[in-house]
């Protein structure tokens, strides 16, 4: 299976995205670059984490309108696997892609820690090899991270089983506590109407290996990939 | 054709809390203004537009505010009169 990681002018989690799928989940990567018309004939797009057009306007702002996106949003509409970390997240809710809004962090700080995801639906692309209420042990790394939407639109996400990822405690408990940037219903994560579109603002591609601290992260990249090739076989 | 410049207010709508304006709340109440209750932020733009007329430039203003200065899912935004550039 092909993954392609796309490049905007300032990001910069694009080669640890890289490393996870193509050294960890040793699957073909290749890197697209923000001005690109075309996929390449990608199976899987992730739009990795940074700082894209250093955050000018509005986190993600300025990227959604690269000409790649247009090929992404395509790509999406066929029902194609698109992943969004962090400030992919972030492009993905200003294309209109996921919904709602990633906002300043309630307490104002930049919060670099590990924290605690509860993965809540395992029918997505993304979550297909979890199990139900596993909690994942992975590195954010935000300053706007906050999820925000209009109350009636959160609960429609929640009746149609799109919150993907929630911040928890270590032993799977939603409590304000464990809400580390004071995110709506402790939202980390969330998928569009037909689950193919995936964004957290957490990085699994950071937890992929016991030498970095965990491998939780791994099991977003091999979900993808047994579902496609469960799709090809 | 001439040149506006049309001044574009973006603010959090009322439902969105804002942390950087609490903090600047705060950061004045110890400055000793406790008379300050409350303060949003906001960005201001001033857009110039080559136009027709005025009312071509407020058009043109309102469709890239609403498109790209302004995320109407947390902001909204307010435009000025066009004023013609001298």
């Amino acid at each position: 299976m092909k993954f392609a990681v796309v490049v905007f002018p300032g990001s910069n989690c694009d080669h640890d995205a890289y490393h996870a799928v193509k050294h960890v989940l040793g699957q073909p990567t290749e890197f697209l670059w923000h001005k690109d018309t075309s996929l390449q004939g990608a199976d899987v797009v992730i739009l990795p984490g940074g700082f894209s057009y250093g955050d000018y306007l509005r986190t993600g702002a300025i990227a959604r309108f690269s000409p790649v996106m247009q090929a992404v949003s395509a790509f999406a509409a066929q029902g194609g696997p698109v992943l969004g970390i962090c400030n992919g997240f972030q492009i993905l809710c200003e294309a209109g892609l996921l919904e709602g809004a990633l906002i300043r962090n309630k307490q104002v700080q930049f919060r670099c820690e590990h924290v605690h995801v509860r993965v809540e639906h395992v029918d997505t692309p993304f979550t297909a090899a979890c199990g139900v209420g596993q909690v994942l042990h992975v590195p954010i790394a935000h300053g706007e991270g906050q999820y925000f939407a209009d109350p009636a639109v959160v609960d429609r996400l929640e009746k149609n089983r799109q919150v993907i990822f929630r911040y928890a405690s270590a032993a799977g408990e939603i409590t304000d506590q464990a809400n580390c940037n004071g995110s709506m219903h402790n939202i980390a994560g969330v998928c569009n109407a037909s689950r193919n579109v995936v964004g957290l603002m957490p990085h699994p591609e950071r937890a992929c290996e016991r030498v970095l601290g965990s491998d939780d992260g791994l099991v977003l990249f091999q979900s993808v990939l047994q579902r496609l090739t469960a799709g090809v076989a | 054709m001439a040149l506006f410049t049309v001044r574009v207010f973006v603010t959090l709508k009322p439902s969105v809390f804002d942390p950087q304006g609490r903090t600047i709340v705060e950061s004045l109440h110890s400055m000793g203004y406790p008379a300050v209750a409350d303060v949003r932020q906001g960005k201001y733009f001033e857009v110039r537009v080559e136009a027709e007329d005025a009312a071509a430039a407020e058009t043109m203003a309102r469709e890239v505010s609403g498109k790209l200065l302004a995320n109407p899912v947390i902001e909204s935004f307010r435009i000025e009169a066009p004023a013609p550039v001298a």
